[in-house]
This record gives structure tokens, C-alpha cells and sequence, in this order.
């Protein structure tokens, strides 16, 4: 009898515990992250910037130098590390706080500069590890704790769509919108999160994959509910595919 | 030809990913153990039963599934 | 040796390049352009990197990935910029990684003004960034003094894994003077190791993965970080402190002054000697390490009537005196905030009035 590995573990994350909530996609990506960067043979030459936000702790987890970054700040530490290290792999990992809030000229500027790294961006639509205030990319009528009756569009606005405002940058590469709500679009992520390493190391200017994500903590819902929403109402406002390749 | 299915019961946080993504009804929480955390750890009903397609394996976000594929030796 | 005749910033800029910086990172704001439009052209004649950042805030995250990856790397603005970098600054502190900071000082607060002043003392040296750290900070007088220090400070801050700034102001950034450069430092004078750096790892490569961070949730860890920290600032204080003295021996009232405004009471010194005066000056060189002792003991000398300090400022530095002077002699305060610098007229009035009080 031989035993053949059909799904096993990546070499690309550290044998420690994730801290994330149950059913949280981060855990998802983090794994698909780490198995495209086996399966380029780029860890040895990686640099992750991990995020203020849940994802903060990424930095224990994959196999590969890691830096923490100050919040939305990571476009800016990937470019110094790129900038000295042309032939390396950088990416950033950034949710929707860090990334269309405080971190947006940073994403802007590293997108428009067509700096060569890769970002992946986790959108749950809500500020997780502060305890669920609202985000740039909170629904209209989504209640967060900063929103309690509802997000009013006429009070702070409709989301903000970050693939396809990043896909009008001259710089911009790859960008691409996938999910994680089923084993189809999980396999997709993939592909696209390779996608996007590929243009960076084909030095062919900035690439991106927003990932729509859940919060079962913060949404107030079960895991599996909380699929349920992301199909329901977020697919609708966010529509998954290629925004920018070149 | 088995499918070998090994759940890491005790990284488990019972979220239910995995029972949702089974394309054949398999994977259900424990209805008689917790692990060390508390949480009732996903099992498998019918291994025989398992095709191996890893969609499981796959929406895990804990890493805890493993699929191996045992044969007869050639 | 040739003297160049070189403006201040481009001066800067020059000596750091051949110091060893490779990396640049900043934004244009007055009165410092020239650094970056220097750096933009220098850099890459030698194989460097210069970057317009998309903000202050940005470059000095940047020069933190730099510092991160294992590079020599800087940046520069002038006080509204240098109060965007303060988290960067915080960041690195805590993250114990070696940068290079320049700060061109122009009047404060706010929008302020663009002439020289020296109203970014507090902020420098007391911490404008959050949380327990100290930057090394140097006070040059001169252009060549500030290409000296500029030489220097890639060593120390590679030494001690630690930021340092150099605060200069708009008279050293805009005004030109002779200066020698040095010699472009080789390889094997800046090698220094750096276990810690990002440079890549995998499993058998013999040392850790790199972990750049400055978040430590624990208390115990935030304590032990505390102590490294502490333990570096005490030898940094025991091994940099920098100062000038200036007929201070046997003097009746003692000057302490640093940067531009050190060269007008050094003047006025020598206009109030040749009248018999016996005034002297302590010039701090480093203003974090201050030089504590050296103060205290030109004050503690029994001829020493009284201390004057003076800045562009409101009184800044004055704090750090009289904490020296520890009470032992008086200590007064001449200098306006703003850009408002005191004449040897004003100086050799005030201290008239103090001789004669």
C-alpha cells in the first residue's frame, strides 16, 4: 500500500496556531498565500508586511522575513524593502481599515508608481480587531458599531470600490476581485494571488487581489451565515473578475 | 483506493467551513467531544464515502484537514 | 586639501553619499529642496536609490523598510515635515533599526514660516513621537561641521541600531561656506554586521527569520524591549556626548548656545573679551546626549556669575541648562520664537545687564 499526498500542509507557514476567529477567511488566504510562494520557490527570497488590524500577528505565521507595519503604512515599508531588494519577493497583507482608510495615498502612490510588489487585500466590509467599527467598504444600511442604525449614504457616503478605482493607474499590473465563499472562487483566489506574484517578478509594475472576506465575530454571525451574507449582499456591490492586467 | 482523512481535532474551532463545503453531506461537528479549547471538532460520518475532492481541506482556515490517497501497490 | 564653496543642504546631501548613504526617501518642502533634488541627481551616479515619497509620513515608513532590508538610508525635511515623520520615527525606535534624519528647522508652529529657527528642539530631543526613546540628535554650527557630523553618522547610527537627526536649520540648509569633503567611505570601513536585517531566509541558512516589528503585546515583552533600550541610550550617553568650549576658563558668565545662533554669540564673545569682559560659551554638539557635566562645570567654577542661554526660540534648551546647572548658579534666557535671531548688539546688552545685577 502507498500513501499519496492529495492536500497536505504548505511548507510556507510556520507549525504555529493562527489566533483568528472561527471561520475567519484570513486563515484561508493566509494558506494560499504561503503555497503560491512554495510553489514559486520564492520563499527564500520573501518579505511579508503585515497590517494593523486581526492580520497584525501575520508575521508569526509565514515562513519568510516579515516586517510589522504602522497602520496603512505598509505600501510605503514594502517599497523601502523592494527598493533595496529589487530581486526579492514584497508583499503586503492589508484589510480594508488599513488599506482604504488611513492607508489609502500609500496604496494610491505604490500603485501609481507602479511599484513592483504584490497586495493582498482582505475586504470583510468592517474594522475587526478594534471590535467592528465601520470601514470605507461598510454597506450602505450595514449596522457596525460607528454606524448603529446603518450606514446612511448621505451621512458618509456609499463604499468605496478599491480594485476598480486602483485599476486606472498607469502603474497598476494585475488587479483582480475574487472571494472566498466556495471552493470554486477559493480555487480562483489562488490563481489570481499567482497571478499577481507572477507580474511582480516579471517587474511588471504594481499588482493586487481584494479578496472579499468574512467576519463572523463582527457581522454578529455565525461562519457559515456569514458566507451566506457575503454572497447575498457583497458579491452584489462587489463584482469579482480581472480589473487591470497587462 | 481510500481517501485518508485526517482532521486535526484539536486545532479545530468548530466553524463549520468544512461540513458547508462538502459536496456530499460528510463532515458534521462531534455531538459527543470538545478538544482542549472547548470547541465540538469537525469529524468525518462515512470516510469510504470520501471522493477527495478537498473542498474541506481547502476552506479550512485553520489547516487542520490532510487527504491522503492510499493504494494498492503497483 | 580643495575647499568647495557648497550650499548647506547640498553640502549635507554630498557628505552623506560619501558616508555611505544609498537610500533616499523624502518630499520637497522649503527650506530644504535642494537635499532631495541633489539626492535625485547624486544617487543614482553611485548606485543608489533616491524615491520622491508621496508624503512625510510615507518617506519615513519607507526609510523604515530600507533600514529593515539592512541599507544605509535617509531622509530629510524641515519642522511641519519632520512633525508627519514622527510616527515613522516612533516606529523605528521601536523597532531598533540604524536611519539617518535631517530636519532643515524653519519657524513653528504650524504652517509657520520657511527662515531658519530653532523652535524643533523639544521635539527632537524630548521626543515628538510617542513612547520611551531618544534619537541621538547632533546641533552643527557650521557647513563644514555638519558635513563632518553627516560623515559620521551613518557609523553610529549602524552602531547602535538607532535613529539619528541632525538638526540644522535654514541659514545652515540655504547659505553657502567652503567646505572640504571627505573620501568616500569603502566597503570594508562601513561593514558592519547586521544578523537582523531582511535579506532573505530559509530554514538551513543559519540564522533567524528576520521579524522587523515594534508591536509587543505582552508586557514582558514590551518590558524587555525597554531594556534593550535603556541599556543602549546609557551607552550612548556614556560614549557621544559632543560639545565646544570657548574661553570658558576663569570666565564671569557663561553662554550656552548651539547651531547659527553659537557663531553671533561666539562673536559677540570676542567684541565683550576685548573690552575685558570675561565672558565664555559651551557649545553643545550633541543635544541628545546632552552635555550635561560639561555645562554643570564651567558653570561650577567660582568665578562663574550667572549662565545665559541662548536659541531661536522661546527657550528650549534653556530646560536641558538649567537641569545641568542643577541650581548652583542662575541661569537666564535671551532669544525670540520665531525667526527673530539676536544680535552681538542684544547679547552684549544682556549680559551688561547680568554682570551689572
Amino acid at each position: 500500500m502507498t500513501e499519496k499526498v492529495l492536500f497536505g500542509r504548505t511548507k510556507g507557514l510556520l507549525d504555529v496556531e493562527m489566533h483568528y476567529c472561527p471561520g475567519c477567511g484570513h486563515g484561508i488566504v493566509h494558506r494560499l498565500i504561503a503555497e503560491v510562494l512554495e510553489e514559486m520557490d520564492l520563499l527564500p527570497v520573501s518579505a511579508g508586511v503585515s497590517p494593523v488590524g486581526c492580520a497584525v500577528f501575520a508575521y508569526k505565521y509565514f515562513a519568510c522575513d516579515m516586517f510589522e507595519a504602522a497602520h496603512g503604512r505598509a505600501p510605503a515599508v514594502a517599497t523601502g524593502i523592494k527598493r533595496v531588494h529589487p530581486d526579492h519577493c514584497v508583499f503586503t497583507y492589508q484589510g480594508d481599515g488599513d488599506l482604504a482608510s488611513i492607508g489609502t495615498a500609500e496604496i494610491v502612490h505604490a500603485a501609481h508608481r507602479g511599484e513592483k510588489i504584490t497586495t493582498i487585500f482582505i475586504n470583510n466590509a468592517i474594522y475587526g480587531m478594534t471590535g467592528g467599527q465601520m470601514a470605507p467598504t461598510t454597506l450602505v444600511g450595514q449596522k457596525t458599531t460607528t454606524c448603529q442604525t446603518g450606514r446612511d449614504r448621505d451621512h458618509c457616503g456609499a463604499p468605496i470600490r478599491v480594485a476598480e478605482m486602483l485599476a486606472t493607474l498607469e502603474g497598476a499590473a494585475y488587479i483582480e476581485r475574487t472571494a472566498v465563499n466556495s471552493n470554486a472562487n477559493i480555487i480562483r483566489t489562488k490563481k489570481a494571488i499567482r497571478k499577481a506574484f507572477e507580474a511582480q517578478m516579471a517587474r511588471k509594475g504594481f499588482s493586487l487581489v481584494e479578496i472579499l472576506s468574512t467576519c463572523p465575530t463582527n457581522w454578529g454571525k455565525s461562519p457559515v451565515e456569514s458566507m451566506q451574507w457575503l454572497e447575498s449582499d457583497m458579491l452584489p456591490y462587489y463584482p469579482l473578475g480581472v480589473f487591470k492586467e497587462v | 483506493m481510500m481517501i485518508l482523512l485526517k482532521i486535526n481535532s484539536e486545532k479545530c474551532k468548530g466553524c463549520r467551513l468544512c461540513e458547508r463545503a462538502c459536496p456530499k453531506g460528510l463532515l458534521h461537528l462531534s455531538k459527543t467531544s470538545l478538544n482542549a479549547k472547548g470547541y465540538q471538532p469537525a469529524e468525518i460520518s462515512d470516510l469510504l464515502s470520501c471522493i477527495g475532492c478537498a473542498a474541506c481541506a481547502r476552506t479550512c482556515p485553520d489547516l487542520c484537514i490532510e487527504i491522503a490517497k492510499q493504494e494498492e501497490a503497483q | 586639501m580643495t575647499k568647495h564653496l557648497m550650499k548647506g543642504c547640498e553640502a549635507i546631501a554630498e557628505a552623506a553619499i560619501r558616508g555611505g548613504c544609498r537610500y533616499f526617501f523624502g518630499y520637497p518642502i522649503t527650506p530644504q529642496n535642494d537635499i532631495p533634488e541633489y539626492m535625485s541627481a547624486r544617487l543614482p551616479e553611485v548606485g543608489g536609490v533616491f524615491l520622491q515619497a508621496e508624503s512625510e509620513v510615507a518617506a519615513s515608513n519607507m526609510v523604515y523598510g530600507a533600514a529593515g532590508a539592512g541599507a544605509r538610508v535617509m531622509t530629510s525635511s524641515s519642522s511641519p515635515g519632520i512633525s508627519l515623520k514622527q510616527e515613522g520615527i516612533s516606529t523605528i525606535a521601536g523597532a531598533e533599526l540604524p536611519c539617518v534624519i535631517v530636519n532643515v528647522m524653519r519657524g513653528g508652529p504650524g504652517i509657520g514660516g520657511i527662515q531658519a529657527s530653532q523652535g524643533d528642539y523639544f521635539q527632537s530631543v524630548k521626543g515628538g513621537g510617542h513612547g520611551d526613546y531618544r534619537l541621538i540628535v547632533f546641533g552643527p554650527a557650521s557647513i563644514q561641521e555638519t558635513v563632518d557630523i553627516m560623515y559620521d553618522v551613518f557609523d553610529i547610527a549602524d552602531r547602535y541600531q538607532n535613529g539619528v537627526m541632525i538638526l540644522a536649520d535654514g541659514l545652515i540648509g540655504q547659505m553657502m561656506e567652503p567646505v572640504e569633503l571627505p573620501d568616500f567611505k569603502t566597503a570594508e570601513q562601513m561593514r558592519v554586521d547586521k544578523p537582523w536585517a531582511a535579506i532573505g531566509w530559509s530554514e538551513d541558512c543559519g540564522k533567524p527569520r528576520a521579524v522587523i516589528n515594534s508591536l509587543y503585546i505582552e508586557d514582558w515583552e514590551l518590558e524587555s524591549l525597554h531594556e534593550r533600550l535603556q541599556s543602549r541610550y546609557r551607552d550612548i550617553e556614556k560614549n557621544e556626548v559632543r560639545y565646544d568650549t570657548y574661553h570658558t576658563e576663569g570666565a564671569e558668565i557663561i553662554i550656552a548656545a548651539y547651531g547659527t545662533i553659537s557663531r553671533v554669540a561666539q562673536a559677540a564673545i570676542d567684541e565683550m573679551r576685548d573690552r575685558g569682559w570675561k565672558v565664555g560659551m559651551v557649545r553643545p554638539i550633541t543635544l541628545w546626549p546632552f552635555p550635561s557635566r560639561a555645562v554643570y562645570e564651567a558653570a561650577a567654577q567660582p568665578t562663574v556669575k550667572k549662565v545665559l542661554t541662548v536659541e531661536i526660540s522661546a527657550g528650549q534648551m534653556v530646560e536641558d541648562v538649567r537641569l545641568a546647572v542643577n541650581g548652583l548658579k542662575p541661569v537666564e534666557f535671551l532669544g525670540w520664537p520665531g525667526s527673530r535671531i539676536a544680535t552681538t548688539d542684544e547679547i552684549m546688552a544682556k549680559v551688561k545687564e547680568m554682570r551689572e545685577g
